[in-house]
């Protein structure tokens, strides 16, 4: 690298909440013409660092340059003006409003929603999106809502771009879109910073990576001259081993049998199409395929939350005996000790109460157990205590509101509460979405732990590399219908990709 | 039988209290802050003006009809606009739990209105409980001079006051403004999703006072228009009732949409008083029937709008929710 000056130069930024130090003197330079990913587990100080940077949090003490000038960014607008734009990881749109309203939001140019529909057909075309201006924000994908945000921040001029965790939500190929995207805009010179824990985008996407751990500046390096181990090593701390163990299953027996399980989403449109599989206690059953092919409404009818149409689910205790799951309550389900544990796309939309405390929320789950009329409170304390111990949960005490929790540390709270209340069947969605590699081997870690227990686990998976090293077999869901099930021992990633686009793949 | 020409313009009389309460109460809660205040608001807008014609009419000197008309339409502004104030202070710079505080304001604002009713009405020492001002009301009241001449018409759409008219025109401004305008939309994003506006770099704080305070100052002239054009100048405790309370049921009636409201409110307005033209004989109970009819409707309203969920049919998001910004 010769010599570049940077174009924003972070020095010693600190910032606390409260008595968490959430940045600990950070530095950072960004560079124009430059993809920078910001790498760290979750809660290392990623997201708050670029929000000082944005002008959502002003920094507790440290200096910001923007082309080596001194700035305080007191509020988003400041940013703005020196050309910073954020894409927030919670899109930061107003639903009823359409894609242009949204645009035009905060600025001060005349109000004539016709020229703000006309220049952003310009920034598509220049940038290769596709956005409708007339839109209503509630009528779009996820993926489509990020592009208003990425449109809007360019509408309002930003050559500093900084995206937080931008693919948490989206498909592979979205992903591969919103790549082309990014490159043609650094292309054109602009700065981007890009907030990720996942390996395999830092290395597709940046230029230049830079690691935080615990809210520290650990370093700086060119992409090409890193591999993922080492970021891994200086992301964690110590050395990290990147594979996934999968012990043998003992002793497998079938303990959820499916036979022709159909499911009608509300307005109609056929969700599950005549779906048979069995699934074996000590084993772990993954599930793959494009997202919202019917991997919720299956792992929902199983734990009895979603009407079907025909079809049957046993249940098969250890003596052999058959009880029909349709029909029965949600409680009567959990009580023969199924559990779902599903993290949506908002982590918090299920499971969880996020005005409530961590033990509040272990008590979710076991509140109705007891004679007395008075609550046990003294169990779920201790179980938050264990999670918080054993998952590394990051927080400042179990009496703290779960929404206060940054969004990995709630999914360990929702998963191992799950996992803690001894099932026989755990069927888990996306438990690893949006968690950083360490906290996702632990969880990886403690499914294999369930298993090995004999419980029958089906696991719902985004990462099909994960999968592949994970599941003992392969369920692919293509539009409602099983596609096949493989070994997971020697499938490859091709082969299922196959069979998630195509009935049946190219294996039969 | 039943009077149909004299009937419309005493809906409309009825109903302009709650048109003013309504527009100004949906301009608030479009910037988030859900003002149960509002019955509050409107007894001091009355009362205040009330203050300003007492001591104008009793100060002794000539009465020139500008200031009959600006000293208490001055005094009502000022008075509602300090209740907003004060409403925004605690649950938007002190981030008080707006619903306790709309409530406290509601008890406050009727007990100022009746602790200064009741000194007027001392200081006059009259036989009945209130206060009269008749000189004021005489201007206030006053009606477009060629109405009468106009038979039905005249009788129906002409036979109103000044602060009548001025209702109807800030409804249609409050919905173009809100509609069409750049602070329109900024205003309708703060309500919705105070984080968004805020990281777009709209000023949430600065939108949610002066909506706010614009608001309670139109919600206010309700008031006014209450006690000097329908209760033709009587200003006495506690006769102003639950048309504050309406007002907010009126917001939802009209699904947060002012130009809506002038119909809804005038319908409202014939509700509230059809009891009194629809024969109900002696028999109190039928007669009391018929004056939950208004209550009755909001009720089958929000079931409806409730059923048919139209996300544009739905309460300003942020709706009664506090907004800081560092709050994660």
């Amino acid at each position: 690298m010769e010599k570049r000056t940077p174009t924003v130069k972070m020095r010693d930024i600190t910032k606390r909440f409260g008595s968490v130090l959430a940045n600990d003197k950070v530095w950072l330079d960004i560079y124009r013409g430059e993809v920078l990913a910001l790498l760290g587990e979750n809660g290392s100080g990623k997201t708050t660092l670029m929000n000082m940077l944005s002008g959502i949090y002003r920094p507790d003490e440290g200096e910001i340059y923007v082309d080596d000038k001194l700035v305080d960014i007191r509020s988003p607008k400041d940013a703005f003006d020196l050309g910073i734009g954020m894409i927030h990881q919670h899109f930061k749109l107003v639903d009823v409003l359409t894609a242009a309203e949204n645009i035009t939001l905060g600025l001060k140019e005349k109000y004539d929603l016709k020229a703000v529909a006309e220049r952003v057909r310009e920034i598509c075309d220049k940038y290769g999106f596709e956005v409708d201006p007339d839109q209503k924000i509630y009528d779009m994908s996820v993926s489509q809502k990020q592009t208003v945000e990425i449109v809007k921040v360019l509408y309002r001029g930003a050559d500093i771009l900084i995206l937080d965790e931008p693919t948490a939500v989206l498909t592979p190929q979205e992903t591969d879109k919103l790549f082309a995207v990014l490159r043609n805009m650094r292309n054109d010179g602009k700065a981007i910073v890009i907030i990720t824990h996942k390996m395999h985008e830092v290395e597709a996407i940046s230029d230049r990576v830079a690691i935080l751990r615990h809210g520290q500046f650990v370093g700086d390096m060119l992409t090409k001259n890193t591999d993922a181990q080492e970021m891994t090593n200086m992301m964690v701390g110590h050395a990290v081993t990147l594979n996934i163990d999968r012990p043998d299953p003992v002793d497998p027996k079938p303990r959820i049998e499916v036979k022709g399980l159909t499911v009608r989403s509300m307005d109609g449109i056929l969700k599950l199409d005549d779906v048979s599989f069995t699934a074996y206690s000590g084993e772990i059953l993954g599930i793959a395929g494009i997202s919202g092919c019917g991997q919720k409404e299956l792992l929902e009818a199983i734990a009895g939350l979603q009407p079907t149409e025909s079809g049957s689910i046993s249940y098969i205790n250890d003596d052999g005996e058959r009880e029909e799951l349709l029909g029965k309550d949600p409680l009567a389900i959990a009580d023969m000790g199924v559990a779902l544990s599903f993290v949506p796309e908002d982590r918090l939309g299920m499971g969880l109460v996020g005005n409530m405390d961590l033990s509040q929320n272990m008590m979710l789950r076991s509140f109705r157990r007891g004679k007395s009329i008075f609550t046990d409170r003294k169990s779920p304390k201790a179980l938050a205590e264990t999670v918080v111990e054993e998952l590394e949960v990051n927080t400042p005490g179990i009496t703290t509101p779960v929404r206060r929790l940054s969004g990995g540390n709630v999914q360990k709270v929702l998963v191992g509460r799950e996992i803690s209340f001894a099932p026989t069947v755990l069927l888990t969605a996306y438990a690893v979405r949006g968690l950083d590699i360490n906290s996702s081997y632990t969880i990886y870690d403690l499914i294999n732990r369930q298993k090995q227990k004999g419980v029958a686990v089906v696991y719902v998976g985004e990462d099909l590399d994960v999968l592949l090293e994970l599941a003992d077999r392969i369920l692919v869901l293509c539009g409602g219908k099983v596609s096949g099930i493989v070994p997971g021992r020697g499938a490859t990633k091709r082969n299922i990709g196959m069979m998630m686009t195509k009935l049946g793949g190219a294996s039969e | 039988m039943f009077d149909i020409v004299s009937f419309i313009p005493r809906a409309v009389m009825q109903g302009i209290p709650l048109m003013f309460g309504c527009v100004g109460e949906t301009i608030t809660e479009k910037s988030g802050n859900l003002n149960l205040g509002t019955a509050g608001v409107m007894y001091v807008g009355g009362i205040c003006g009330v203050i300003g014609a007492f001591l104008y009419e009793n100060s002794g000197a000539e009465m020139s009809t500008f200031l009959t008309i600006a000293i208490p339409l001055l005094c009502c502004i000022l008075g509602s606009a300090l209740m907003g104030l004060l409403y925004c202070f605690l649950t938007v710079t002190l981030r008080a739990n707006q619903n306790v505080t709309g409530l406290a304001m509601t008890t406050f604002g009727i007990g100022v209105g009746n602790f200064f009713g009741g000194s007027l009405i001392k200081l006059v020492n009259i036989d009945v409980p209130s206060v009269v001002l008749t000189k004021t009301s005489n201007v206030f009241s006053k009606t477009l001079p060629f109405a009468d001449d106009l038979g039905w018409f005249g009788k129906i759409f002409l036979n109103y006051s000044f602060l009548a008219y001025a209702a109807i025109i800030i409804a249609v401004l409050a919905s173009y403004f809100l509609n069409k305008t750049r602070p329109g939309l900024q205003l309708r994003a703060v309500g919705e999703s105070p984080a968004t506006a805020d990281a777009a770099g709209i000023d949430v704080i600065k939108y949610k006072y002066i909506a706010t305070i614009v608001g309670s100052v139109i919600a206010g002239l309700g008031g006014l228009y209450y006690v000097m054009d329908y209760a033709c100048g009587v200003w006495s405790n506690n006769a102003f009732g639950d048309r504050g309370w309406l007002a907010i049921a009126l917001v939802i009636f009209t699904v947060w949409r002012p130009s809506l409201s002038i119909f809804a409110s005038i319908i409202f307005g014939g509700l509230y008083i059809l009891n009194v033209y629809i024969p109900t004989g002696t028999d109190l109970a039928i007669n009391e029937i018929y004056k939950m009819a208004p209550y009755v409707v909001t009720i089958i309203v929000l079931v409806i709008t409730s059923i048919r969920s139209r996300k544009e049919n739905q309460p300003p998001m942020s709706l009664g929710l506090p907004y800081f910004r560092e709050e994660r």
